[in-house]
C-alpha cells in the first residue's frame, strides 16, 4: 500500500519557510492519493535547489545536470514507456541552461511529466536573476536591476502547442495536489509551471506577493479554446491565473515510433546477436 | 594485376553511382576492392571524386597513379590528367564535357547519345559510363548483369534490360574504339576452372567477400551489440552512422532520436542506458565539444554509453567534408574531472566491426563511457574483407533485470565492491530503486558532501576498475617482419596505408608495422612486449594525419618511448600510397629529409610536413613498355 513514510528521503537542506518543502510535501501526498509506490516512478532532476528534489523522496533517481533534465527524462520514456517519468527543474534549469530541450520536448511530446520550481531567481549559486526573474530587481549580477523582459513560460508553452499547460502556487496546495495528478495523468507532455517563493534570494516575489495575485481559473475558462489560453497565458502581474491553462490531446512520440508503439517496451524486447545476421548480407 | 580507376565530376552527376556499382562488381568478380572517396562540402556543383583500385592480391589504400579515370566534366580533366599512369587513359563524354581533347590518352565517348540510341532514355549515361569502362577493361557483362537485376528489383524487368543495354553498348562502343586500351584483367581463377569443366562462371570461381565502408561497419558493429537506442544530431562525417542505424530502426529493436543539438543526443543516450537499453551517440569534433559535460556525467553517475566520433579537419567548422586524425588527445581527455575511458581507434572496416563490439562490451561491464574513433577516410573507404561473424562479439547482458533483483534482499546502485564494478539494475523491474546522482553520492546514489565517501568512491568508479579495463585492451599490432629493424608505427585509419607501405618495403628491408586500434587504456606490454620491439628497431617512425603528432606525444607519456623520426600530413587528404613510400624514402637511410627526429618538444616544433604541392614526382620505376600492362609497376622503390 502506498504511504507516506515510503516516500520519506534524505531531510531537506532547503532554507526554513522555502517553497520547495511545501512542493516536496504536495508531491508526496499527490503519490499517497494516486496510489502509487515509489519504484513506479523515475524522477529526473537537475542542479539547482529543485534538483535536490528526488533526494528528499524516494523513487528511481537521475540526479544530471543542470538544464538537462528533459533529455535524459525523454530517452527514459523511449526506452521504457511502461514506466512512469517526472521531469524536475527549476526556472534557470529549465527555461535558462536548458530551453533548447523545452522547445524540443513539447514539440515531442512524449508522454512525460514536467514540473518547474519557478522562484523567479537563482537560489543556489545566490540570488542571481534568472530568466522569470522581474525587469528591474537588482541582484549581485545585476547590480542596474535585470534590464530585459522576463520569459513568459506558460504563454511560450500555449505557442509550442504543448499537450497540458498548468500553473500552481506552492502556498495553495489543495490546488497543486490536484495539478500534479492531473499532470501525472495526462497522456502527453505535462507541464506544469509551479510558483514558489524564495525566502533568502527573492525579497520581489514574496509568499505575500504571490498570494495577493495568484487566482485560479475558473470553469468559465476553456483549457481547449488556444486563443483563450493565450489570452490568459499573457496575464502575468497585478493578476495571475493558476490551475489548467491549455490542454491538448494528440497522439504522444511514443505511439508514432513503429517499433514501440502497441508493443512491450524498448527494454523488455528480446535480442540474439543471430537476429542481423540479414544485415550482413546485403554486403556480399 | 592492379588498377585504379577514378571517376571526377560534379556533385549531383552520379559519380558515386558509378563508383559503387564498379567497386561492387570487382568485389563479386573475386578481386580485392579498396575504394576512397573525396567531396566538397556541398550539394551541386563542385569537383568530387570516387577511386576505384582492385587487384588479383590483398590491397588497402588509395594508389596515386590512376589507369582510367571517367571525367563527367572538364574540371576533371584539368585536375587529374597528371595522374595518369603511363598506360592510363581518360574516358569522357565531349557532349557533357563540352570539350574535345587531342590526344592519344583521351577517348571520346558519347555517353549520352549511346544512352538514347540503346535505352531511349539520357538518364541511362552513367551506366553507359560503367559499360564503357568495362568494354576498355575487357571484362564482361554478366556479373553487372546480376548486379543491376538486384539494384532495380524493386523496379521492372524493363528497366533492368534497359540500363544493361546501355551498359553493353558502352562496352561495345569502348571496344571497337579503344586502339590504345592496353588492360588484361583476369578473373581470379576463371581460367582455370574453365579449363577443368566448360560450365564455370564468375560466380562460382570468385570467392565470397564483402564489400563495406567503415562507417556500416560501425553501424552493424553496434546492431550485433544489441544497441537499442542511437541519439545524434548530424554533423559529417559522423551521420553515416547514424543513418546507418535509422534505415535499422524499422526492422530491429531499436529507436533512433536526433536531438536537438548534441548536448541532448549524449543526454538522452544516457538516460535511455540508464533505463536498461544498450546505447549510442555520435558526432564529429565539433559537436564532441558540445557533449563533453555529458560524457562527464556519464563518468560520475557510471553509465554506460557508446560514443562514435568521426574526426574532421579543424579548429572550428575546418574541412567539414575531408579527413584528419587531430582529436585523439582532445577525446583521451575531454571532460572535467577524472574516471575511465575506452578509446578504440579501429584501421579498417573488419576492426571498426569488432571494435564496436568491444567497446559495448566494456562500456556495459565496467559502467563506463566507450569511444570508437574514427574519420571521413575510414567512414567512406569501402574495402573487401571475408565474411563478418556476429557470434565474435562477445555479447553478455551484465544488468540486473526483473528475475535477478527478486532474489536481492538490497540493492544499492553504488554498492564498493572488490572490482569497483556496482550492480546495475533496470530501475522499474523490483522494487529496489536505482538511484544515481551527478553530484557525488554515497552507495545509494544519494548526494553527499563528507570527504571519506568521496575517497571511496574515486578508488571505486575509477583507481579499481581502471588496471581492470587495461587488462582487457589488447596489444598492437605487428605486422612484417618480426624483429625488424624499422618499425613503422600508426593508429586508427592509417592502418592500410601504412601496412601496404610495409609489404612493398618489406620485399626489400626489414620492416615492420606496429598498429594500434585499442588507444586507451593504453594498451600494458603484459601480452606482447611492444616497447621491446621499438627499443631493438634502427629506424621508428610514426606517421600521423595530424601536425603535431598526438600518438607520439601519447605514447611518450604512457611509456617514456620517443620516436626517431615523425612524418605527418594534415592537409585534409589521406594518405596515398606512393606518397607515404615516398615519406618513409630508404628505411635505414635517414629518410628523404622531410621528416624530423622527434625532439624535446614533441611535435610542437613542427615535424616533417607533407602539402599537396611537395608531393613527390611521379615515379614510373623503370619499367618497361608491354603490350599488356597490370598496373602494378608503378610502386616499385
Amino acid at each position: 500500500m502506498s504511504e507516506l513514510e515510503n516516500f520519506r528521503g534524505q531531510n531537506p537542506a532547503w532554507c526554513p519557510g522555502c517553497g520547495n518543502l511545501q512542493i516536496l510535501r504536495t508531491f508526496k501526498m499527490a503519490m499517497v492519493e494516486m496510489g502509487l509506490e515509489p519504484h513506479e516512478l523515475t524522477i529526473v532532476s537537475g542542479i539547482g535547489q529543485a534538483g535536490k528534489f528526488p533526494h528528499y523522496t524516494r523513487c528511481n533517481t537521475f540526479n544530471g545536470l543542470h538544464g538537462r533534465t528533459l533529455p535524459v527524462a525523454q530517452a527514459i520514456r523511449l526506452a521504457n514507456h511502461e514506466m512512469r517519468v517526472l521531469a524536475v527543474a527549476g526556472d534557470g534549469d529549465c527555461y535558462g541552461e536548458g530551453g533548447n530541450h523545452f522547445l524540443s520536448a513539447m514539440r515531442r511530446n512524449l508522454n512525460i511529466t514536467l514540473f518547474v520550481h519557478d522562484n523567479q531567481v537563482y537560489g543556489l549559486t545566490k540570488g542571481q536573476a534568472s530568466p522569470t526573474t522581474d525587469e528591474g530587481m537588482i541582484t549581485g549580477t545585476q547590480p542596474f536591476g535585470v534590464l530585459y523582459e522576463p520569459l513568459n513560460p506558460i504563454a511560450l508553452a500555449v505557442a509550442m502547442d504543448a499537450s497540458f499547460v498548468a500553473r500552481g502556487f506552492s502556498g495553495d496546495q489543495d490546488q497543486l495536489r490536484g495539478l500534479m495528478q492531473s499532470a501525472l495523468e495526462h497522456k502527453g507532455f505535462a507541464f506544469l509551471d509551479i510558483l514558489q517563493p524564495c525566502v533568502t534570494y527573492n525579497k520581489v516575489n514574496t509568499f505575500q506577493w504571490y498570494r495577493e495575485r495568484c487566482y485560479p481559473v475558473g470553469p468559465e475558462h476553456d483549457p481547449g479554446d488556444r486563443v483563450a489560453a493565450f489570452r490568459r497565458a499573457l496575464e502575468f502581474g497585478e493578476r495571475i491565473p493558476t490551475g489548467v491553462i491549455y490542454r491538448s490531446e494528440r497522439q504522444t512520440l511514443e505511439e508514432r515510433i513503429p517499433v514501440i508503439a502497441n508493443r512491450e517496451p524498448l527494454v523488455q524486447q528480446p535480442f540474439s546477436p543471430e537476429d542481423m545476421a540479414g544485415e550482413l548480407q546485403k554486403f556480399f | 594485376m592492379d588498377y585504379t580507376i577514378k571517376i571526377g565530376g560534379q556533385a549531383g552527376q552520379g559519380l558515386q553511382t558509378i563508383g559503387a556499382v564498379l567497386a561492387k562488381l570487382f568485389a563479386r568478380s573475386g578481386f580485392h576492392v579498396f575504394t576512397h572517396q573525396d567531396y566538397m562540402s556541398r550539394i551541386r556543383g563542385g569537383h568530387n571524386f570516387y577511386q576505384v583500385r582492385f587487384a588479383d592480391h590483398e590491397i588497402s589504400a588509395s594508389r596515386k597513379a590512376v589507369d582510367i579515370l571517367v571525367a563527367l566534366d572538364k574540371n576533371t580533366v584539368a585536375e587529374h590528367l597528371g595522374e595518369l599512369s603511363p598506360f592510363g587513359l581518360v574516358v569522357y563524354d565531349s557532349e557533357t564535357v563540352r570539350e574535345k581533347y587531342d590526344g592519344e590518352n583521351l577517348l571520346d565517348i558519347p555517353f549520352r547519345q549511346i544512352a538514347m540510341d540503346a535505352a531511349g532514355n539520357r538518364i541511362m549515361e552513367n551506366t553507359v559510363a560503367v559499360g564503357a569502362v568495362l568494354g576498355m577493361l575487357g571484362m564482361d557483362l554478366e556479373t553487372l548483369d546480376e548486379l543491376l537485376a538486384e539494384t532495380f528489383a524493386r523496379k521492372s524487368r524493363e528497366v533492368v534490360d534497359q540500363n544493361l543495354a546501355a551498359a553493353k553498348a558502352g562496352a561495345d562502343f569502348a571496344r571497337a574504339n579503344c586502339g590504345q586500351c592496353n588492360f588484361s584483367v583476369n578473373i581470379p581463377g576463371l581460367a582455370a576452372a574453365q579449363e577443368k569443366g566448360a560450365a564455370a562462371d564468375v560466380s562460382a570461381v570468385a570467392p565470397r567477400r564483402m564489400l563495406m565502408d567503415g562507417t556500416s561497419a560501425v553501424g552493424l558493429g553496434a546492431l550485433a551489440s544489441g544497441c537499442r537506442f542511437y541519439a545524434a544530431y548530424p554533423m559529417t562525417p559522423s551521420t553515416g552512422v547514424m543513418n546507418f542505424m535509422a534505415a535499422q530502426s524499422g526492422r530491429h529493436s531499436l529507436v533512433v532520436e536526433q536531438a536537438e543539438d548534441e548536448i541532448a543526443a549524449i543526454n538522452m543516450a544516457i538516460g535511455a542506458s540508464y533505463a536498461g537499453v544498450r546505447s549510442m551517440t555520435g558526432t564529429a569534433g565539433g559537436g564532441f565539444a558540445l557533449m563533453v559535460e555529458g560524457l562527464s556525467l556519464a563518468g560520475m553517475t557510471e553509465t554506460p554509453v557508446v560514443i562514435f566520433v568521426g574526426q574532421r579537419p579543424a579548429p572550428a567548422t575546418g574541412f567539414p567534408t575531408r579527413t584528419e586524425q587531430a582529436d585523439l588527445l582532445y577525446i583521451l581527455h575531454a571532460a572535467h574531472g577524472e574516471f575511465p575511458r575506452v578509446i578504440m581507434a579501429p584501421g579498417n572496416p573488419e576492426q571498426a566491426y569488432y571494435l564496436t563490439g568491444k567497446a559495448f562490451d566494456l562500456a556495459e561491464k565496467y559502467q563506463v563511457p566507450a569511444f570508437i574513433i574514427s574519420d571521413q577516410y575510414l567512414a567512406d573507404t569501402e574495402w573487401t574483407l571475408d565474411a563478418l561473424d556476429p557470434s565474435k562479439i562477445n555479447y553478455q547482458d551484465y544488468r540486473l533485470r526483473a528475475g535477478d533483483l527478486a532474489k536481492l534482499a538490497d540493492y544499492r546502485r553504488h554498492a564498493y565492491t572488490d572490482t569497483g564494478v556496482s550492480p546495475l539494475a533496470e530501475p522499474g523491474a523490483s522494487h529496489h530503486l536505482v538511484v544515481t546522482d551527478s553530484d557525488e553520492h554515497d552507495q545509494d546514489g544519494h548526494l553527499v558532501e563528507d570527504a571519506e565517501t568521496r575517497v571511496r568512491m574515486v578508488e571505486k568508479r575509477l583507481l579499481k576498475k581502471l588496471p581492470l579495463i587495461r587488462d582487457q585492451i589488447s596489444p598492437p599490432l605487428l605486422h612484417g617482419d618480426e624483429n625488424p629493424e624499422t618499425v613503422i608505427v600508426g593508429w586508427g585509419s592509417t592502418y592500410g596505408v601504412i601496412k601496404e607501405a610495409v609489404d612493398r618495403l618489406g620485399e626489400k628491408h626489414s620492416i615492420a608495422m606496429l598498429h594500434f586500434s585499442e588507444i586507451y587504456p593504453f594498451p600494458g606490454t603484459g601480452k606482447f612486449d611492444y616497447l621491446e620491439v621499438l627499443r631493438q628497431a634502427k629506424l621508428t617512425v610514426c606517421v600521423e594525419n595530424n601536425a603535431t603528432s598526438q600518438f607520439a606525444r601519447l605514447m611518450r607519456a604512457e611509456t617514456g618511448f620517443v620516436f626517431n623520426k615523425l612524418v605527418n600530413k594534415f592537409d585534409g587528404r589521406p594518405y596515398l600510397l606512393e606518397e607515404l613510400l615516398d615519406e618513409l624514402g630508404e628505411p635505414g637511410m635517414g629518410g628523404p629529409g622531410k621528416t624530423s627526429p622527434e625532439k624535446g618538444g614533441p611535435g610542437m616544433g613542427g615535424p616533417g610536413k607533407t602539402s599537396p604541392e611537395k608531393g613527390g614526382p611521379d615515379k614510373p620505376g623503370g619499367f618497361g613498355r608491354s603490350p599488356k600492362h597490370d598496373g602494378s609497376g608503378e610502386h616499385d622503390v
